[in-house]
């Protein structure tokens, strides 16, 4: 239970907030940060059924401007950014040599020489130096680190456009899934965007550093009546996992390839030749030999992180992620297994702590939210 | 906080010996710790352990962790409670006891932790 890094932990505009509401404190890529308020299960049912507010200023924002802004994402990012309009957003891969990820980001398109890259926490330096390099050769665009430039906030659940309303000019309920606008929350400068990391409805809040005190207070104000949670990490990862969200670091990395991750939809198959693609189209045109699947498993177990799945008891594969959802109440996660391991029904040998427990590959989500109602 | 009657570990297990037998569970330090408990793994009744000995494992949604018996002695009872309701855990740490032993050198309790002495541990 002790921290080995000797540099002192960051602290994001938050940080005296969350210490101040007893909030219990993990390091996190770095980063000094809240894991639970009120309990994981606690915050997990209120992003699903109410709605939940997370801190989440410890992610990394690193933006692109010039001329030739858009040709060094369309190199460097495995989408396709020419397909976005201004105030539209993509996931996307920030590509290896070799296929892999660097890291995985949301690329928001502000105008058509102007891209933010919403990064990972831990990976804010390395993603900087990579994107500064592989920028470079592009020409004309400047690379900047506006990471201390920007609280973020998450704002998640089936409540969080009412409660969000209440606080701005924009319409929010013209802002689709994947699109952002620039406005006020609370009277403070925001560029506001409906995505998220939890499966659920919501919006993402980009405000000055300076101001985020007084919007996370204005925010949980308005989320009263609801009975709006401050919600940590804890629920954070249960909740991605629930909706089959990667997480960077455990369940891809350098190492693993942009289709071995199950992403093949954030390829831009149709631009021309971008970082890693040779290998990419190459898998694509020969197979893969491994994948990332979804499992779950019908006995009282759970298995984690670095756990073998195993085949006639050798090792074959690992998991990536796992736990017991707070909200469907079952044991799920994601492994890397070999391609004959993958398809939907397959059953899984996974070694939990020298027990065999049989895991079946099932369909990805394990959650998908209710369609809204229409208005 | 920690009760008088209970003896502790530095695992953050406690014991409580009554009436020739001792009731094994884990602390409130533990359990805010873990977090929400989902599963808990216990032993068959009729197993010996020895003192320090992995005796079963507690899940919560974020972390497993061993439970390591606080005395030696033999299993006469597994709370049947806690397989339907490990959020008793959670809620009541000192009461919701995990296993019984039928210690087979009691003296070995007597070398555990206060309340006053794992109170300054946690702390």
């Amino acid at each position: 239970m002790s921290s080995t890094s000797l540099a002192p932990l960051k602290k994001t505009p938050l940080n005296a907030k969350h210490r101040a509401s007893g909030a219990r404190m993990v390091e996190f890529g770095g980063w000094d940060m809240p894991v639970e308020y009120s309990g994981i299960t606690d915050e997990h049912l209120a992003v699903r059924t109410r709605a939940g507010l997370f801190d989440v200023s410890h992610m990394g924002q690193i933006e692109l401007a010039g001329p030739a802004a858009l040709a060094a994402v369309q190199w460097m990012t495995s989408n396709d950014a020419s397909r976005l309009a201004h105030g539209q957003i993509q996931y996307s891969a920030l590509m290896a040599e070799n296929g892999g990820f660097i890291d995985d980001v949301l690329v928001y398109r502000q105008t058509d020489d102007h891209f933010l890259l919403v990064v990972n926490a831990g990976n804010i330096v390395k993603d900087h130096e990579w994107i500064v390099a592989q920028a470079k050769p592009h020409g004309d665009v400047s690379v900047v680190n506006s990471s201390s430039r920007y609280a973020l906030l998450a704002l998640q659940g089936p409540a969080a456009q009412d409660i969000l309303q209440q606080l701005t000019a924009i319409d929010l309920g013209a802002i689709k899934y994947y699109w952002f606008a620039n406005g006020e929350v609370a009277s403070v400068r925001a560029i506001v965007s409906r995505t998220g990391y939890t499966g659920e409805d919501g919006f993402e809040i980009f405000v000055p550093p300076a101001q985020a005190e007084k919007v996370w207070d204005a925010v949980l104000q308005a989320g009263k009546s609801v009975d709006a949670r401050p919600c940590g990490l804890g629920a954070r990862d249960t909740l991605r996992l629930e909706a089959a969200m990667r997480l960077y670091g455990n369940d891809m990395d350098e190492n693993t390839t942009v289709l071995e991750a199950g992403l093949g939809w954030i390829v831009g198959w149709k631009k021309n030749d971008f970082l890693g693609s040779a290998r990419l189209r190459e898998q694509k045109e020969r197979g893969l030999t491994r994948k990332l699947v979804t499992f779950e498993i019908r006995e009282r177990a759970i298995a984690r992180h670095g756990y073998p799945v195993t085949r006639d008891g050798a090792p074959v594969g690992v998991v990536t992620s796992g736990t017991q959802t707070p909200f469907l109440k079952k044991s799920i996660g994601m492994a890397m297994v070999p391609q004959d391991l993958t398809a939907v029904g397959t059953t899984l040998d996974i070694d939990i702590r020298g027990r065999r427990v049989q895991a079946e590959v099932v369909p990805e989500p394990f959650y998908k939210r209710p369609k809204p109602a229409k208005s | 906080m920690y009760p008088n009657d209970l003896k502790y570990t530095k695992e953050h297990e406690w014991v409580r010996m009554q009436g020739g037998d001792a009731a094994v569970g884990i602390t409130d330090f533990a359990q805010r710790q873990l977090g929400d408990i989902v599963f808990v793994e216990l032993p068959a009744v009729g197993r010996t352990v020895k003192q320090g000995e992995v005796f079963g494992t507690v899940e919560s949604v974020k972390a497993v962790s061993e439970l390591f018996s606080p005395v030696s002695g033999e299993v006469v009872a597994v709370n049947p409670d806690l397989a339907s309701h490990p959020e008793s855990i959670n809620a009541k740490p000192h009461d919701a006891w995990m296993i019984r032993l039928r210690p087979s050198t009691p003296a070995e309790a007597d070398g555990l932790l206060t309340a006053a002495a794992y109170s300054d541990l946690v702390k």
